[in-house]
């Protein structure tokens, strides 16, 4: 991969590698992350995009990334990637979450770890993941074809690529699709990002492999899940930025709204939605970049507890955010929406917070009244 | 950004794991003794002296205090999981809680020399209970308009007013209570109040009880009249508490007891719908499992960054403020939850009687300690809207 233009870090991605401990590691850490910032700050402000009607912010953003070596920092260089940590990668995420990055990052950086979940190369381009969705199902026929649908697959109609799960009669299995291959229904979020249905007829993949062992879908959910709490915190974190900002702006009865104890109080409300999501999100995150195993009770909960908690934030500190903002808040023209709408979509992605919290109700049944507290206190 | 909020994936060293398995093994050896019980929650035997020595034995009183005053020199972490699973397990910690959490380090830090030596290993061995006088009949979250006061006199004050829900005064041995020294001044008007250690159950001093809408006798009224305070008993600079008492509240806010008070519902819940909870339980119940869990992880980061020598003010409050919020609507959840738990369940009886409590208690959660209002309108001083 060559390194153009603003970004750096292919090398200092490089050199990383060699610093898998200590302070280095967090301060690799941040020049990835910074890298990232300000490729978003550069390329994907927030006031230009809601201006830009034609989507001509998203090539030059895509390339600034993809030269950075960003889409692919969870594969190993020898898988064609950057091998940036999980922490790393979990870093630019809450980053492209502050910055409501609708560019498919988050999905190509999430296919090729599961990708590399198989050792399977990754190509460079924009990819996505399939299922998306814990209740989808994907067959892995006798003759090497995949069968199903995939509902709400996240960008599919941007992608070159689609990294899939499926499970045959020799368990499950990880795939590299042509998009070209598939059949797409396309379809919008909240925030009209694609999210479409993705239709396996018999597709014949370019590459198959099995999974490494203990690797099955609810681990691929939860990693999905963990990546999409960490957007909706970063959006969270915008959302009480830009409402302080304009409550400290906007004059009503002849003072600074932000000197009204109503409205001080509601913003302090959205500190604590915004906090809870953002300390639920990057525990997960961080029990994922060192757990051995996602077959285990505790990084379960870490992972289910933090989408269903940043879901739970998303309504409460988005309604806030905009209750604050008043009328210019649900206008197209102010880009409040671009924050409030994607943390509202990233939800339903990788399992709801419903959905997690009735598979994590029935585990927490399933051990018994007085293995909870050893659950919760296991860390 | 506008406000940095920091919440560092603190985990606990394995050290602190360790300790946890000796503080349950301690508390079940407790329970199997008849010391106190688990489920039983609403107990009028909440000063129970005989179990706060033999915590003190353990070294878990003043943990992370100097050795030279009886102390452990341990962590807040290792502080953090003993405050917790005694607060799971329902123990009764009322006789030195408030000295080990807030009493001490104040006298850790203001005072004199003779004094800590004397009073601070007696915490430390759970000999002494504290009480905090702070509100006023007409002074509670405005702290500053205190009126009791502390008129200097030979060798010390004289102490005349009145101090109001005052938790534990009626078995307390100290006081830590601020009383109005000078008046306060046009440019300040927080001025003028000073920080004392008030020895208790001497003349000039009548404690009142106040029953509590739980049937229980917790905090009282506290009547001094002519009350001599020493010399040596201020606690820091005269007139100049109001500089006292900022940093040291991100500890009283941010611990597992603030959001654990009303957790063993959750407990009896999952106990009462059995191992193949329908949809509506276990979604009910992971969510709020997520809630328990993710404000844990919350309270830890706290207790990690202050071990880590920062001053986490506004994530402390925070923590408060969502803390007490939650534990103050969790009964009612439980509660609807609960609704469709099988007669037969072999708890029922003890969760009907712990929700009863627990809906009672819940009102005071956002109130004690600083109210939820007085704790926003710190946060949003952090955001910088004040």
């Amino acid at each position: 991969m060559l390194v153009r233009g603003v970004a750096f870090p292919h090398h200092a991605l490089q050199e990383r590698t060699k610093f898998k401990t200590g302070n280095a590691v967090s301060e690799s850490e941040n020049i990835v992350v910074e890298t990232a910032e300000k490729i978003f700050t550069d390329l994907a402000d927030a006031q230009e995009i809601n201006r830009d009607k034609k989507g001509e912010w998203k090539a030059p953003l895509w390339q600034a990334l993809t030269e950075a070596g960003l889409p692919l920092s969870w594969v190993a260089e020898e898988y064609g990637g950057s091998g940036a940590s999980l922490a790393e990668g979990f870093g630019v995420l809450g980053a492209a979450g502050r910055h409501a990055i609708a560019v498919p990052l988050a999905e190509t950086m999430l296919a090729g770890w599961l990708l590399a979940q198989a050792k399977i190369s990754s190509p460079e381009s924009e990819m996505t993941v399939a299922p998306a969705s814990p209740k989808d199902r994907l067959t892995l026929n006798a003759d090497g074809t995949i069968s199903g649908r995939a509902r709400g697959v996240p960008f599919a109609k941007a992608a070159k690529h689609i990294a899939v799960l499926a499970s045959g009669a020799n368990g499950v299995s990880i795939a590299l699709v042509d998009a070209k291959s598939v059949r797409i229904e396309p379809g919008l979020t909240l925030a009209n990002d694609n999210s479409d249905t993705v239709i396996f007829d018999k597709v014949s993949p370019s590459v198959t492999k099995p999974a490494s062992k203990g690797f099955d879908q609810t681990a691929l959910m939860l990693m999905g899940g963990v990546i999409r709490s960490l957007q909706i915190a970063g959006a969270l974190e915008s959302m009480l930025d830009i409402s302080v900002r304009y409550s400290n702006e906007r004059v009503a009865f002849e003072k600074k709204i932000s000197k009204f104890q109503a409205v001080q109080h509601n913003l302090a409300r959205l500190a604590g939605e915004s906090a809870a999501a953002l300390a639920a999100a990057t525990s997960a995150a961080d029990t994922l970049a060192n757990a051995k195993s996602f077959n285990d009770d505790a990084v379960f909960l870490e992972a289910v507890a933090a989408k269903i908690r940043c879901s739970e934030a998303a309504e409460k500190g988005g309604g806030i955010a905009h209750q604050v903002h008043g009328a210019i808040g649900f206008t197209i023209e102010h880009i409040l929406h671009r924050y409030s709408l994607r943390a509202l979509s990233w939800r339903d992605d990788f399992g709801s917070e419903s959905y997690w919290a009735v598979e994590l109700g029935k585990r927490v049944a399933a051990r018994g009244a007085d293995e909870l507290w050893p659950l919760v206190a296991s860390r | 950004m506008t406000a940095a909020l920091r919440f560092d994936p603190i985990r606990l060293p394995e050290k602190c794991q360790q300790l946890r398995k000796e503080v349950r093994a301690f508390l079940a050896e407790e329970i199997a003794a008849g010391t106190f019980s688990p489920f039983k929650v609403n107990r009028e035997d909440t000063d129970v002296p005989a179990f706060s020595r033999k915590v003190g034995e353990r070294g878990w009183i003043g943990m992370t205090w100097p050795k030279k005053y009886g102390g452990h020199e341990r962590s807040f972490l290792e502080r953090y999981v003993v405050t917790e699973e005694m607060r799971v397990a329902n123990a009764p910690t009322r006789r030195f809680f408030v000295a080990d959490r807030q009493s001490g380090p104040v006298l850790l830090k203001y005072a004199p020399e003779h004094i800590k030596q004397d009073i601070l290993p007696r915490i430390c061995k759970g000999e002494l209970c504290f009480a905090i006088g702070m509100s006023e009949p007409n002074s509670g979250s405005d702290l500053f308009a205190a009126k009791t006061r502390a008129t200097k006199t030979d060798g010390g004050y004289l102490v005349n007013g009145t101090k109001i829900w005052t938790s534990s005064a009626h078995i307390a041995d100290y006081m830590i209570a601020i009383f109005r020294t000078s008046p306060p001044t046009k440019e300040n008007r927080r001025h003028g109040l000073t920080q004392f250690l008030v020895k208790m159950k001497q003349p000039g001093i009548q404690v009142n009880p106040i029953g509590q809408i739980t049937g229980q006798f917790e905090f009282n009224e506290v009547v001094f009249t002519d009350y001599f305070v020493p010399d040596d008993h201020v606690l820091g600079e005269v007139d100049g508490a109001w500089k006292q008492a900022t940093s040291e509240l991100a500890y009283e806010r941010s611990g597992p007891e603030r959001f654990l008070e009303t957790y063993y519902v959750l407990t009896e819940l999952v106990r009462a719908v059995g191992d193949k909870p329908d949809t509506r339980a276990a979604e009910g119940i992971g969510r709020l499992v997520a809630q328990v869990h993710t404000m844990r992880r919350m309270s830890v980061s706290v207790a990690g960054m202050l071990q880590a020598g920062k001053e986490p003010v506004v994530e402390a409050s925070i923590v408060k403020d969502i803390g007490t919020v939650w534990e103050q609507q969790l009964p009612h959840r439980v509660r609807d939850l609960a609704a469709f738990v099988e007669e037969e369940a072999g708890n029922r009886e003890t969760l009907e009687k712990q929700l009863s409590f627990a809906i009672k208690t819940a009102p005071k959660l956002t109130i004690q300690g600083g109210t939820t209002e007085v704790l926003r309108g710190i946060i949003a001083r952090g955001l910088g809207l004040r």
